[in-house]
């Protein structure tokens, strides 16, 4: 089946097999690798990307879901308009050290991207429940935390400014 | 000279900019031009004997392109794979080493055991032909825990190996054990478990290989931490295929932990049938692939006897361990329960005589090889455990006891009655930075307020230490290692000046390409920018034997501070020529080749242009080109450790532990970059908490199934099971490394599950409780809150 | 997964024929389930109907004495409904813990309570509100619905369209997450209604369950002490490598009390 959808800011129209996954669609079809499949029982959030702005597990939902909605991706991440930056949140997990092997990070980024935006006071406790979702095995979460709680209140700057 | 960035700066790190944008490569994003897909067929029994394969359906599915199975790996004479230890009992008998062929001949052994490889154009019609497969086996009971594999009558994997009993190994004098034990004035006792683990890295488990007719060359890329070790076990013991005509590469990989550190059989299947099938085959394992085909972790069962005089001294330490090693030999596995378990179990005491017995063991299980810490956070675990037992039982305080038996810091070198000399360490400087970090002196307050609540609150010690920096290869070989364990790096000047640097080790995740970018630039003198890493290819890098035990800084960042020492001498004999001046007068300082006592100067840059533009050169007496090459081998292993302190909190109404506090102060050496070393400590102790708290591997004995195969059944820690950890480091430097480093990959994993083990029995001590089994799981406590055997006291 | 054909009917009738003219079609909502049982290839519809496309099925709505939530409204929707908030806040809580966040993006009420699964929050709440379960053809009361392990009382091609809560004097949610899934080990609504308190359990069997013996406890006096000695028999109850089946009774009167606590809070 066809079906269109605004890809990180691009329309873009795929043919699909309906027993599709976002994930496998976005990695095979379109050849965005940044988003990782690390189980297969929607556990990990590896795979999280934004779906009309909100996260979602693209590993648990069907190509056909896309039809029409956009799509975020960790390849679609950017920082001020018109700017080489990378996103805050990006910024801040490089800053507080919050990756080790990168296989998670893309999702936690989806993820903490999502939570602040919902949130604008995050506490570490809405962190680290925000964060459920989305296992790492290298950090300990520490600096993930710290991270995501830095690149929240660097969201909330900019958008005052 | 630029932005020099060195030794002990904590500059962002160089990897990360392609992690952050999802611009990581790691196998299961490359694609090759005519790429099949494979999927293994694996076994759903324990225990059966395999009777026949009938491949018709299959092959005559849509897009199939072939089935493979063991029969077809015997027609063509092929190897199983090989164990890189062979252990002797006391006697020097060597173990049992049954084969483990690549795909099941004749039984499989457990559940996830390989029977078949199905390939096809797309995963999808690989997975529909697998289930066409009509595979015959003939059901056999299962034994999957240690203590009932070596029962009589217990089913039997090998004919040839009576009583699962693969090496019934030792180490000590037993007889001086005995003696002491006689002379004791209390003897402390304690059995225990050590929960089986599965390490789950993030990036599940992955291969792609590709045959090119025309240069007869394979190449392998794999989710590995060792791809050198791969292409020689592989190539020379498996496959026969000339090491030169062999690739592989395990590009970025997504966290190992030990997991990717063996040599699995599906890589030796995928290579063999992509010259088969002549295209390139991918295989990426689902997470519940990767529960019954990883290698699995830990799995102890065992009883240890402290024997103390009347001051609480430690006499003695007589320890009996049987150990799982699952269905067949992995790579490490018997040296992880041995070798790497038994001379640990002095930790930072001065106990000085020392037993340890560790049966081998087979069972209808996931083979069982090294997970981070391996075999050292089992031995801390034993030891630092029965520690707070003897205290408990005669009365003194945890930490009185630990201070009147550790190695006081002049003691070292310290030869223990286990194998091991540590070179250097300062146990009692570590365990009084943790009790002020931990502020234990207002634990009372804290524990009172807990009680208020109607919570126990509980603190618990581990003053640990680790052997890591793998290995002295001599002595490794006379343990039963059947290869070297050096490392190597070539450090290549480029012309201009910039510096690329081919080493040995693999970076998943601990930061190599910044680390050893620091070592370069503060030994060089050159920027931070101007330094590359290159790893994880046999075709780009010369030789390596890859990242485990902590050794990729102590071994290969040894190797890299060799090489680079290479080519100062050798810039400093260009200098001398281009400088007309002799040899010994040249300094190299902060970029520069000076000679001594002059401004005659001559920069890096300058040195390296001169030698690949050799106009005005020593031709006759020096080669052109700066590039140079060395291999380390350690003279011993090094000795990190530390105090780790644990602050539970336990709801006796859900028997719920909740971890409060965490504090760490670790003894690593020299610290090249502190914020990754702190990364490593928060990971490493979150992975031994997880071990503590939450993870465990639990098989149903009779049938071999795996009953927590999955992350919905494998509990792994997650961000809110976690407090703020406080880790800070108190190091001694090391004697033997050239830097004085010692490892901190595993410090956190082999510290931690004692601690907080230690914590809860603490929390529980009042109710007559003296030891709890990992995982401290709600209703494990629950359960042990119903039976304990005096009152709630009135708190 | 198996290939599937997908169909994405606009009018509740075609969503209907479709599921009862092609024999094994399933329903798919935000597929939490259904999606990575297809994945582990332990399902092989023919077809799939989104309910996504159907009109009116998203949505809260303000009734007086009851609150109407659209089956297909996410879980995150609930949780942050203003309304829901202020009417059942036990409801709105029970929402925020279902899943993660990303599942609370996708996963809807219908879908969860026509799941039935035996640790899904929902039909705990479903039936400790005594709610109704509105179909395409009938209305369903929550006692008459849950019928055990993944078993309602759904008729092939009939469609949840909404579940229509009574709003309750109190209630509460408590839930016990088994560690490693976060699905309800055992959770347990309590609800107080003028007329009465029910008490619904999950996660502790195999389907959602009412504790009469507490019902009547708390009808008195709706206070966690009035609970404290009512234990849950153990037999029936769920015993597996994460609780056994008395740890699981026993939880059973521990998450009662708090949530009796969080009701009264």
């Amino acid at each position: 089946m066809q079906i269109s959808f605004t890809l990180n800011g691009r329309p873009t129209t795929v043919d699909v097999e309906p027993a599709t996954l976002v994930a496998e669609l976005l990695r095979e079809q379109l050849n965005l690798t940044g988003t990782h499949i690390g189980c297969d029982t929607s556990q990990c959030g590896a795979c999280v990307v934004h779906l009309d702005g909100l996260p979602v597990k693209s590993c648990t939902l069907l190509a056909p879901a896309l039809d029409g909605a956009t799509l975020l991706t960790i390849e679609g991440l950017q920082g001020a308009p018109g700017s080489n930056q990378m996103h805050p949140m990006q910024e801040a997990f490089r800053e507080h050290h919050g990756l080790q092997c990168g296989f998670c990070t893309p999702g936690m980024l989806m993820t903490a991207i999502a939570l602040a935006a919902e949130k604008p006071d995050l506490t570490e406790s809405d962190v680290r429940h925000g964060l459920e979702g989305n296992i790492c095995r290298c950090t300990g979460y520490q600096n993930i935390v710290v991270s995501v709680m830095a690149g929240a209140a660097a969201m909330n700057a900019a958008k005052g400014e | 000279m630029g932005n020099v960035i060195g030794i002990g700066a904590a500059p962002k790190r160089k990897e990360d900019q392609r992690f952050l944008t999802g611009r990581g490569n790691y196998v299961s994003d490359i694609k090759r031009p005519g790429m099949t897909a494979g999927v293994f067929v694996r076994s759903p029994h324990g225990h059966a004997v395999l009777r026949g394969v009938d491949k018709s359906a299959a092959l005559a599915s849509a897009g199939v392109i072939a089935v493979l199975t063991g029969d077809d790996v015997k027609v063509e004479g092929l190897g199983g794979l090989p164990c890189g230890w062979g252990i002797s009992d006391a006697k020097g008998v060597p173990m049992k080493e049954p084969p483990f062929p690549m795909l099941a001949q004749g039984k499989v052994r457990y559940v996830g055991d390989m029977v078949a490889f199905v390939i096809a154009e797309t995963p999808e019609q690989a997975n529909a032909a697998a289930e066409l497969l009509t595979i015959d086996y003939e059901v056999l009971p299962s034994v999957v825990g240690v203590l009932e594999a070596v029962r009589p009558g217990a089913p039997q994997l090998f004919d040839d190996v009576p009583n699962n009993i693969c090496c019934d190994w030792e180490l000590g004098d037993k007889g001086a054990v005995e003696t002491a034990f006689r002379k004791a004035a209390h003897v402390a006792k304690l059995s225990l478990v050590n929960n089986r683990l599965i390490g789950n890295p993030m990036e599940p488990r992955a291969a792609i290989a590709e045959y090119e007719p025309g240069t007869d060359r394979f190449t392998l890329w794999t989710t590995s931490q060792f791809p050198h070790v791969v292409r020689f076990l592989m190539g020379a013991l498996v496959l026969n295929i000339p090491q030169h005509k062999l690739r592989v590469v395990a590009p970025d990989v997504g966290g190992g932990f030990g997991v990717k550190q063996f040599h699995y059989g599906e890589e030796a299947v995928i290579t063999w049938a992509a010259k088969r099938v002549k295209r390139p085959i991918k295989w990426v394992a689902s997470r519940s692939e990767g529960y019954v085909s990883d290698r699995h972790g830990r799995d102890h069962v065992t009883e240890a006897e402290l024997a103390l005089d009347e001051h609480g001294k430690f006499l003695a330490f007589r320890v009996n361990t049987l150990a799982n090693m699952g269905g067949y030999l992995s790579t490490f596995g018997p040296n992880i329960p041995t070798n790497l378990y038994g001379p640990l179990l002095g930790g930072v005491y001065t106990t000085p005589a020392i037993y340890c017995n560790v049966k081998v063991v087979f069972t209808n299980t996931v083979p069982v090889d090294a997970y981070r810490g391996a075999g050292r956070p089992e031995a801390t675990f034993v030891l630092e455990r029965i520690v707070d037992v003897a205290a408990s039982e005669m009365g003194i305080d945890r930490v009185e006891i630990r201070r009147r038996n550790m190695i006081p810091k002049e003691a070292y070198p310290y030869q223990t009655p286990v194998l091991v000399q540590y070179d250097s360490g300062d146990p009692m400087g570590c365990l009084d930075g943790a009790l002020v970090a931990a502020d234990v002196k207002n634990f009372g307050v804290r524990k009172a307020a807990s009680a208020s609540k109607g919570k126990f609150r509980g603190l618990g010690y581990s003053t640990y230490v680790e052997a890591c920096g793998l290995a002295p290869s001599r002595f490794a070989g006379r343990l039963g290692a059947r290869g070297g364990l050096y490392e190597s790096a070539t450090v290549r000047v480029h012309p201009t000046g910039q510096v690329t640097v081919m080493i040995g080790t693999h970076n998943h995740g601990q930061g190599h390409e910044t680390t050893f970018a620091q070592i370069v630039s503060e030994k060089l003198g050159v920027s931070f920018e101007d330094v590359d890493i290159v790893f994880g290819d046999t075709d780009r890098v010369q030789f390596g034997m890859g990242t485990y035990g902590s050794r990729s800084l102590v071994v290969g960042g040894a190797a890299l501070s060799k090489a680079t020492d290479k080519v100062i001498a050798k810039g400093k004999k260009i200098a001398a020529h281009l400088l007309e001046a002799a040899e010994v007068d040249i300094q190299f300082e902060a970029g520069n080749f000076s000679v001594a006592g002059t401004d005659r100067i001559k920069s890096f840059e300058e040195i390296a242009g001169a030698a690949y533009v050799p106009h005005n050169y020593p031709l006759e007496v020096l080669e052109p080109g700066l590039e140079e090459q060395a291999y380390y081998d350690p003279v011993n292993f090094t000795y990190p450790g530390g105090c780790h302190i644990a602050e539970v909190e336990v709801d006796p109404e859900t028997g719920t532990v909740t971890l409060v506090s965490y504090t760490a102060v670790d003894d690593v050496g020299t610290v090249i970059n502190p914020m990754i070393v702190e990364g490593q400590l928060h990971g490493g102790i979150v992975q031994g908490v997880g071990q503590a708290l939450f993870e465990n591997a639990v098989y149903d004995e009779g049938s071999g199934q795996l009953l927590s195969g999955s992350l919905m059944d494998y509990c792994m820690p997650r961000a809110d099971h976690m407090p703020m950890m406080k880790v800070a480091t108190h190091s001694t430097l090391c004697t033997h490394t050239p830097m004085g480093v010692k490892g901190c990959g595993e410090v956190g994993t082999i510290g931690s599950p004692a601690a907080v083990i230690n914590a809860v029995v603490d929390a529980l001590s009042h109710l007559g409780v003296t030891h709890v089994d990992m995982p401290a799981t709600p209703n494990r406590i629950w359960r042990l809150l119903q039976n304990a055997s005096l009152p709630v006291a009135a708190e | 997964m198996k290939p599937f054909a997908y169909h994405q009917p606009d009018q509740i009738p075609d969503a209907a024929k479709l599921l009862t003219s092609i024999e094994d079609s399933k329903l798919v909502a935000g597929g939490m389930t259904l999606i990575p049982t297809l994945k582990q290839r332990l399902a092989n519809p023919p077809a799939l109907v989104d309910l996504s496309r159907l009109g009116n099925l998203k949505g809260i709505t303000d009734d007086g004495a009851t609150i109407t939530i659209g089956a297909m409204t996410p879980h995150a929707v609930v949780a942050a409904s203003k309304l829901v908030q202020a009417k059942i806040p036990g409801l709105a809580a029970l929402a925020s813990m279902i899943g993660d966040p990303a599942v609370r993006s996708r996963g809807t009420i219908g879908g969860s309570v026509a799941n039935n699964d035996p640790a899904a929050d929902y039909p705990a709440g479903v039936l400790g509100l005594g709610a109704a379960i509105v179909t395409s053809t009938r209305e369903i009361a929550a006692d008459k619905f849950f019928l055990g392990l993944f078993e309602t009382a759904l008729e092939t091609g009939e469609i949840i369209t909404a579940i229509r809560f009574p709003v309750p004097l109190r209630a509460g949610y408590t839930k016990f997450k088994a560690p490693a899934s976060r699905y309800a080990l055992v959770g347990v609504f309590v609800a107080k209604f003028a007329d009465g308190v029910r008490v619904a359990v999950t996660g502790a069997g195999p389907g959602v369950f009412r504790v009469p013996p507490m019902e009547a406890a708390l009808s008195e006096n709706f206070d966690p002490s009035a609970i404290a000695a009512i234990k849950i028999d153990n037999d029936g109850l769920t015993s597996d490598i994460h609780a056994e089946a008395d740890y699981r009774a026993h939880l059973v009167t521990v998450m009662a009390k708090r949530a009796v606590d969080a009701a009264l809070s």
